[in-house]
This record gives structure tokens, sequence and C-alpha cells, in this order.
């Protein structure tokens, strides 16, 4: 029997893909999946439909009252510190009012208001733009409106970093490990390529904790469940005089800042 | 039909090994930026995408070009075309895989490129651009394939082929629409958030693309027996096309500049300032910028006017002139200015570091290898035909 | 046959390629890994039952590995209730890692992929080793990337 190149080929094809056709359909059959087994909430694990946090910025008089709070968060997660600034990765940093809430400036404003420091952090928006743009559902959103990111299954395409209008967003360009000065063992580290930002300790709140900077603020840091009328938070946002970073696109930042300071509620 | 590229002159051969040269070069770039992160590339926490995701962009344009000469010929008969149509499809080819290939060695985690295949995000634009540039690669692959084999054999080409062709149409479109969509639905990114994106890219592909082309062309006729427009002013007619697309592209710009100034809101005018004057003490890109502008107004002026058009070096330098302005342009500023200022409006400037620039000469260089590749095997059906 | 020389040529040189993997290999003894469930670590153990049954963890612990990790992480579900109804809470560091601790006690933090490191056998029946998911991995050359960013536990680090 001869056959020429067209007919072998089509036969192979045939042969290739009643092959393939017919291992799926063996590995269809023996998917049977684990055993029955049930998954939960940690019993301390804090119920809230939307955590937020409301920054007071008259609490926060010297650089340690900042430092404190930026350390406790960043030692907790191993964010490693970067010799310069390109690598950098921040979860909570200070910038100033100037920077902080850009654009469309007073220009009578007195120097030492528009140089006052801010504590900036990722605002866990309502609508937020990273979500939308991860095409790997990477980063989610939680019921609880925490703005999570998924190392596992992250990428690193950094979309997310052009879509977040509030640069709270770092990419781990280089290995962070050796860059760690202290490891804490209560947070992993990340690989190298993955993108990374402030994910409001859920891993506290689960099992009961309030988040790590808030617990060093004295104060100046007030979390909560604004959804929850009786809140702290909400008392504030709906009684004090708050801003929020760019409210004007429309993500609906959860941090919110408290101006003019004095007692709250 | 493949095995046409394995036999060729001296001369082919240099090319190829020369080609393969720098994709070695390229590959230990690449296994450096693999095992150490993307840390050796210029790019930063600010200006997290540059040169890769800039390159992808104005490739995606010149993939899409090819529609230049398919919508002409299959939609309207325009015959003069009829030798050059290969040549777009076997352009779009190469330009639809080096995209990819700058999509990946900009990844941070390449092997987990799958997983936007196992998560499949809706929301997402990068999900429907991943969609369209498979299938636009598909499309041209089967189209460009099918209709030289035809042709070799010298019967026409089957009928089944001819609903593809004409999807490849909206389809190439909808490849830098999805493109244009990936910047311009960003909220806090002034340069991108412009309603009038896509229809810039479309504009700047269409003059970038088919110039491309062109000078292919004259590369073709002088490497081979075999000519894309024996006389009939195929050529001329796709300049043309170029002339008009970059009018266009220049004016779109123009539109951008007047919004962005005339209104006055600084957000928006600021990465324009930054671009065109300098911000902060940062002026990196201000001479490119006005390299970019000069380039733009030579090319449409030798391609305007016919004594220019008509001699083959000056159409030559206007051509270069429109795609150096449009790669400056779109290959280079738009995405790195997009990041710049931050969102905390600070200056902090890009330059890409000799790795990265390393694999993306190496990225071209594959894709000038495909290119070559596919355009001999056109060539040699062409020349077997002719004799 | 046309050009029957370069092709039969080609045909050889291909296979020799192909096949190299297995002449490298032959007449190395490469026994497969004698896990031994009854070393001195584990009977110090007052439960010596893992989540699920040996059975059950050897064929599908990558599975429930990944089902852990999205429940925990994405689903916020950080408790796990196994087929006998005995909870465990959903931590590599903190549960799978109390028994299966890659390290002896002593070690620092391992701030390299056990998976990789080439010290001794990995073979436990052999010399005890502790490194336990090495010691299969290492043989069905399989390499997870955990101890990239996940630690020991707590205990085994101080």
């Amino acid at each position: 029997m001869s056959i020429n190149r067209r007919q072998f080929l089509r036969r192979a094809g045939m042969v290739t893909a009643l092959g393939l056709g017919s291992s799926l359909v063996i590995t269809g059959y023996r998917k049977k999946d684990a055993a029955a087994s049930g998954y939960a909430k940690a019993p301390k694990d804090m119920p809230a439909k939307r955590w937020a946090m409301v920054v007071d910025m008259s609490k926060f008089k010297s650089e340690a009252d900042f430092e404190k709070v930026i350390e406790a968060c960043h030692k907790l997660h191993n964010v490693p510190k970067f010799p310069n600034t390109k690598d950098e990765i921040k979860w909570i940093w200070k910038d100033d009012y100037h920077h902080t809430f850009a654009g469309g400036h007073n220009e009578y404003l007195d120097e030492h208001v528009m140089h006052s420091p801010f504590l900036v952090t990722c605002n866990h928006c309502d609508n937020p733009p990273c979500v939308r743009a991860c095409p790997t559902q990477a980063t989610f959103q939680r019921p609880d409106g925490i703005v999570a990111m998924d190392f596992h299954r992250c990428i690193g395409c950094r979309f997310c970093m052009a879509a977040c209008p509030f640069g709270a967003r770092s990419f781990n360009f280089k290995d962070p490990r050796p860059f760690i000065e202290e490891v804490s063992t209560e947070y992993p580290t990340r690989t190298p390529g993955v993108v990374e930002k402030c994910n409001f300790c859920y891993e506290r709140l689960a099992d009961g904790l309030m988040p790590a900077c808030v617990e060093k603020s004295n104060g100046g840091l007030i979390f909560g469940d604004l959804d929850d009328p009786n809140s702290e938070v909400r008392k504030i946002v709906g009684s004090k005089l708050t801003i929020r970073r760019k409210p004007e696109l429309g993500t609906q930042p959860s941090v919110y800042y408290l101006v003019g300071g004095g007692e709250h509620a | 039909m493949l095995e046409k590229a394995l036999s060729g002159s001296k001369r082919y051969w240099i090319w190829v090994t020369l080609l393969l040269g720098i994709i070695a070069v390229g590959f230990v770039a690449y296994m450096n930026q693999f095992n150490n992160g993307l840390g050796v590339t210029g790019m930063s926490r600010d200006v997290s995408w540059g040169l890769y995701i800039a390159q992808f962009t104005f490739l995606v344009g010149v993939a899409a070009s090819a529609v230049m000469l398919v919508l002409p010929y299959y939609l309207h008969d325009f015959k003069k075309f009829g030798k050059m149509v290969i040549l777009g499809e076997f352009l779009a080819i190469p330009a639809v895989i080096m995209c990819m290939l700058f999509i990946v060695v900009d990844l941070g985690q390449p092997m987990r490129i799958m997983n936007v295949i196992l998560h499949p995000s809706p929301n997402s634009v990068m999900f429907y651009d991943m969609i369209v540039l498979c299938g636009y690669l598909l499309i041209n692959l089967v189209v460009g394939w099918t209709t030289l084999g035809a042709e070799r054999k010298g019967a026409p080409s089957p009928k089944w082929v001819k609903p593809i062709i004409y999807l490849s149409i909206p389809w190439a479109v909808s490849i830098h629409t999805v493109t244009a969509f990936l910047y311009a639905g960003l909220p806090g990114r002034h340069l991108w958030l412009s309603a009038i994106m896509a229809a810039r890219f479309l504009a700047s592909a269409f003059a970038a693309g088919p110039a491309i082309l062109i000078l292919l062309c004259f590369i073709v006729k002088k490497v081979s027996k075999f000519d894309p427009d024996p006389g009939v002013g195929a050529i001329q007619s796709l300049v043309k096309i170029v002339r008009y697309a970059m009018i266009a592209n220049v004016f779109f710009y123009i539109l951008e500049l007047f919004t962005a100034f005339y209104s006055n809101i600084p957000e928006y005018s600021a990465p324009l300032r930054y671009i065109f004057f300098g911000m902060d003490g940062h002026y990196s890109l201000v001479p490119i910028m006005w390299t970019a502008v000069v380039l733009a107004f030579l090319g449409i002026a030798m391609l305007v006017f016919p004594s220019t058009r008509m001699n083959k070096a000056t159409l030559i330098i206007g051509l270069l002139s429109i795609i150096i302005a449009n790669w400056i342009d779109k290959g280079m500023i738009l995405i790195v200015a997009g990041f710049v200022p931050n969102s905390f409006e600070r200056v902090i400037e890009y330059a890409p570091t000799l790795n990265e620039i390393l694999v993306t000469l190496a990225v071209y260089a594959i894709g000038m290898l495909l290119v070559t590749i596919l355009y001999k095997v056109a060539i040699s059906v062409r020349e077997e035909k002719a004799n | 046959m046309y050009k029957g020389g370069k092709i039969i040529a080609s045909l050889i040189i291909f296979a020799a390629l192909f096949t190299i993997p297995f002449f490298y290999n032959m007449g190395k003894v490469n026994a497969g890994p004698d896990v031994a469930l009854e070393t001195p670590a584990i009977q110090q153990l007052s439960d010596k039952q893992c989540v699920e049954s040996p059975e059950f963890m050897r064929a599908n612990h990558m599975k429930l590995l990944n089902q852990w990790r999205e429940e925990a992480v994405r689903n916020g579900q950080t408790v796990y209730t196994n087929s006998q109804g005995t909870e465990f809470q959903i931590s590599l560091q903190d549960t799978c890692l109390k028994c299966h601790a890659t390290g002896s006690a002593s070690n620092a933090v391992v701030l390299s992929n056990p998976a990789t490191t080439t010290t001794g056998v990995s073979n436990p029946a052999i010399n005890e080793s502790p490194e336990f998911c090495a010691s299969c991995h290492d043989y069905s050359a399989v390499e997870p990337k955990c101890w990239s960013c996940h630690f020991e536990p707590k205990e085994a680090a101080k």
C-alpha cells in the first residue's frame, strides 16, 4: 500500500485526535476528588461587611509615631528594604500633604501644611480598578471589602500597578529575602516577580486581632466596619470632616483622613 | 512549502546566521532576567511598564496594518494589491508573534502564564487582548498559507477561506482597539485616559505598518526576482494610505493637546508637559519627542509633494521618518510617560538597561527571521510560477 | 530511496539523542524512596494520623494543598474539617509542618528550598532524613516552590 503525504498527514492527525480524545475521556472518569470534608472560617474571625480605616493625623506628632506604625507592618509582613528606590516595596508609608492629595492646591497654603506628613497605604477601594484589570483574579475583593492578593496566582503582568491610581502597589523586581533584615515567621515572604500591597492584615483579622499598624498607632488609626452604624469608623466618617485620596475617580477608597483633628466620637 | 526556506543564496544564509546570533545573545540576556527577576530592567515601582510593553503596543499596530491591503483587495476588488496582499499577511504573522513574545518577556512569573486561561477574567481587558491576538494569528496563518498554497498550484483559493478573509478585516481593527482599551480605561493615568486612544492607535498603525511594508517590498525587489509592484502603482497607492493615516494621526494628537492644554486641568496636561518641555528638572524625553515631531511633519511633507513621493530616495526618507516618528510616539514615549508624573505627582524617569535592550533586539530578530522565512516561501512560490 | 543516506543518518542521530537519558541511567541503582512510617520522630507524636488517611494523602496531598490554599487565601476559610469530623487550622507552616518538618529542630529559618538541597541521600529508610517532602519529590523530580515564600514552623525556627 502506498499513500501520499497528504493522506499520511490526515491519518496521523486522526489517530492523534483519537488518542487525545480518549485520554481526556479516561481522565474525566478518573476525576474523583477529595474525601467528604468541609471548610469554615476560624472561630475568632471578625466578620464585617466593609472594613475601613480612619487616619487621624493629629495623633501622629513625631517621626517615631510614624516609624512605629510602618515598622510594625513591614516587619510582620517581611517587607524587604531595598537600598534603591527603583525596587522599593511599601505597604504603608508616609508622604506629605501636597503629594498625597495631589492636584488643585490652594497656592496660599502654608509651607508647613503643604509638607505635613500623611500616612498612605492601599485604599481597599469599593470599586477597585486593580481587580478589574487583573487577568487572573490574582487580586480580588473579599466579601468584607478587603482587596487581597493571591501571590500564588499572580503572573506579574503589572496591569494592576498601571490601573491603581494611588501608587499603592509594589512589584518584586528582585528576590526579597536577602533584603529582609529580621525575618518574621508570622507571614510568608514573596517570590520574585509578583505584585504585593497592604492586605488590611486579614490574617490577623482571622485571629480576632486588629491590623498591626492600628495596634501600634496610639489611636491614630481607627479600624472597623463601615457598614455597622455603631462602629467608631462609621461615627467619625458620618459626623466629622474627612477627606479621601482622589475621590473624583469613583473608586470609593476606604481609607479616610480625619482633618482638623480634635477628639473624635 | 516551508522547504523553500531551506535553500537560498549565501547572502540569505549570512542574514539568517546574523539574526540567529542576535537571538542567541538576547536569549542569554533573557535567562539573566529569568533567573534574577525584572530588576535587571530599568522598570521601577513608579514606571512599571517600559520598553517591552511599548514594543508590544507598536507591533500590534504593525500586525493590524495588513488590513490596509486586505480591505481594498478583497472588499473593493482593488487589483493593484494582488501581489502584495500575501506580504501584508506574512508581515502580520511575525508581528503578532513578536507581540506575544514581548508580553511573555515582560511577565514577572512567565511560567504561570496559563493562569490567564485557567482563571479567565472577563473583567480584564488583558483577557480580551489574549483572545483577539491569538485569533488574529490563527486567521492570518490560515489565510496566508491557504491562498499561497492555492496560488502555487495555480488554482483559485478554496471557497471556505473567503469568510475568514472577511472576518480578518474587523478582527484587525479589534486587535488594536482592544490594545488601546488596555490603557484608555485606567483611571488616574491621564495620558491614556482618552476616548480617542483607539482611533489614534489605528491611525498610527495604518501609517507605520504599510510604511514598513513598502520598505520590505523595496528589499524584496532588490534581493529577488519577484516584483511586488510590477509597474501597476501598488506602492504609490499604499503611500497615499500611509500619508492620510499619518495626517489623521497627527491631527488626533493635536486634539489631545488642545483638550489637555486649553482646559487647563493640571493633571491632564502634566504628562504632555513632561514629554514636550520636561518637568521638575527631568528632560530625558524632550529631545526624543521633538525629534518625532520634526520627523512626523517631514514624513508627511515628503509624501504630500508628488516630486518627493515619486522619487524613490526621498520616498524612503519620508517613510523612514514616519516609521521612526510613530515608533518614538507609540513604541516608547506613550507607555513610559503614562507613568510620569506618578500617582504622587512626582517625576521618576525610566531608561531601559542594556539587558532589556538585548532582549528587545532578540525579539525583533525573531520577528525578522520569521519575516525572512515567510517571505522566502512566498517569493519562491512566485518565482517558481514565473519560470 | 531519495537522499536515503542522509535520512537514515539523521534518524540514527535522532534516535540516539532521544534515548540518551535511558543509556545515561542504565545500570545505576535507582530505588524509589522507602518512606518509613515508624521513625522515632513519628513515634514521638501523640497523634499519628495526618489530616486524612495515609492512602488518601499519598494520592491526593497536592490536590488537598491546592484546595486549602484556595479556601484560605481566596475565601477566608481557615478551618478544615476532615472526613472524620476533626478540625484543622489551614496552615502549611503551623499544621502540615508541625509533623512534616523539613529540617531538624535546631535549624534556623531555612531560606532555601529543601526540595532542591543537595545534601545527603533523601531516603528516610537509610538515614532518617527529616526531609520529608523532599524524600519523594526528589525521586519523582517534582520541585514545589513552597519554600521560596513559606517558612518552617515557628518552634523549629527558634
